[in-house]
């Protein structure tokens, strides 16, 4: 037996998969946690597939044999996050009151209201600059003030929210990660009884005014429910758009090309998240024996999917190393799948288009203004993406 | 062709529509929805693929 490889690790390149993931077989394999425990990593695409629709995985963070993929994420397990970390029922009841928000049709219609948020974002870097810091003047603003207008949390306090999730998914000790939790909520605490007494527009508001006041759910499930739509909401879609700037700008063909063929970018975007896969390591554990692959899961094992490397399956895409933009990418599992499979991913299809085709639309003479191997990447054990991003053009 | 749709599962991701726009849509609640007139795939090429896309399986897709 070859020893289990370490799980997480810091990418080499920001959009590969780490070179240390190599000697991981397909499509399971070991791999040990930071505290020496060993647990299953998924890596196959169909097993995935597969596993990732097995109610006998559970996302209950407290329960016992869940794998902690860092000290960080340690602090955090004593209560659940709404949605992301809890099964069915409960699950699909949170997730209800949220899907007609995010339906093909809403967002479609939030389309207008994005495109004006990157032309003004792109108005003022223009007017200041070049060079400018990229992630600050605008892979983070867009969807941040995407999600606040969707969820009706005003902008303003975007200083603090941002801090916080940020403090929240990279620590870096387990102590920061809990207190952004606890401030962010205590924030939302605040901002609902501020929404009760003056109502606004938004989905928070819907849902104080709906399902808070009929019982559908209680105060600290709406409290954990809007922290995780805000991070979720723009975290994630901030590193896509910063990293896939990136990419891009290091593949100065494949740029070339979506210069003169801009239909293909709504399938460029489905390329560069399963090219990305920054949500790399979703984590479930056993609740029962399951016998997959030729090989038994046991109750209390824990299971990691590496997305990046499942993504990257041969199996599943031809010459997955390869960015190509006229592959059918739309099978990747960048967004998950089962019953957890992301909320917002139309949403951030929308946002990853415009944003990705105005700005090379308005600035064709984009360029990184530093020497890419210098430029700061998030390490592994968070949502992957640029730390910061220069550019000149 | 004949679709069915278990709506207990749908969790609204929207996938069939996405990828099969000609066959399905999403209600007003974010459930997944046979296009009127459509119920039978109208030949739709992406009709199995958009099945497939479904995160919870809960399009099924049979001959007859």
């Amino acid at each position: 037996m070859t020893e289990p490889v370490a799980f997480p690790q810091d990418r080499t390149c920001p959009y590969h998969p780490p070179t240390a993931y190599e000697p991981m077989a397909r499509p399971l394999s070991r791999v040990a946690l930071f505290d020496g425990r060993e647990v299953w990593v998924v890596t196959g695409h169909s097993v995935a597939r597969e596993l990732l629709v097995d109610q006998r995985l559970s996302s209950e963070r407290d329960r016992h044999g869940f794998p902690i993929p860092s000290a960080r994420f340690a602090g955090i397990r004593d209560r659940s996050a709404a949605l992301l970390g809890v099964d069915d029922p409960k699950h699909n009841t949170q997730r209800r009151l949220l899907i007609p928000s995010f339906t093909l049709k809403r967002t479609a219609a939030l389309r207008p209201q994005i495109q004006q948020t990157v032309d003004r974002l792109l108005d003022a870097m223009v007017a200041q600059g070049p060079p400018a810091e990229l992630v600050s003047a605008f892979a983070l603003p867009v969807p941040s003030m995407v999600i606040c207008a969707l969820l009706g949390v005003p902008y303003e306090d975007h200083d603090f929210f941002e801090a916080q999730s940020r403090r929240l998914l990279r620590g870096p000790e387990a102590a920061d990660t809990l207190d952004a939790r606890d401030q962010l909520e205590a924030y939302f605490g605040t901002l609902i009884d501020r929404k009760q007494k003056e109502p606004g527009d938004g989905l928070l508001d819907e849902l104080i005014h709906e399902q808070l006041r009929e019982g559908t759910v209680d105060r600290a499930e709406l409290v954990s429910l809007a922290t995780i739509l805000l991070v979720a909401g723009h975290e994630t879609t901030a590193n896509m758009i910063s990293l896939g700037t990136f990419t891009l700008l290091r593949h100065p063909e494949r740029l070339a090309e979506l210069r003169t063929e801009p239909a293909l970018i709504p399938t460029a975007v489905e390329e560069l998240l399963r090219f990305l896969s920054i949500a790399d390591g979703l984590l479930r554990v056993a609740t029962e024996d399951i016998e997959i692959a030729g090989t038994t899961i046991r109750a209390d094992d824990g299971v990691v999917f590496s997305t990046s490397v499942i993504n990257r399956d041969a199996n599943a895409f031809t010459e997955p190393d390869t960015l190509d933009w006229h592959r059918s990418a739309r099978h990747h599992l960048a967004f998950g799948f089962g019953i957890h499979q992301c909320l917002g991913q139309n949403l951030a299809r929308a946002e990853m288009e415009i944003a990705l085709r105005t700005l090379f639309e308005r600035l064709p003479g984009l360029s990184l203004a530093a020497p890419a191997d210098e430029i700061p990447f998030k390490p592994g054990d968070t949502v992957q993406g640029m730390l910061e991003l220069p550019v000149t053009w | 062709m004949h679709i069915k749709i278990d709506r207990d599962s749908c969790i609204g991701a929207g996938q069939c529509a996405l990828t099969a726009p000609g066959v399905f849509t999403q209600d007003d609640d974010g459930f997944s929805e046979v296009l009127p007139g459509r119920e039978d795939g109208g030949g739709d090429p992406l009709l199995r693929e958009a099945a497939r896309a479904c995160p919870v399986g809960a399009i099924t897709v049979s001959d007859g």
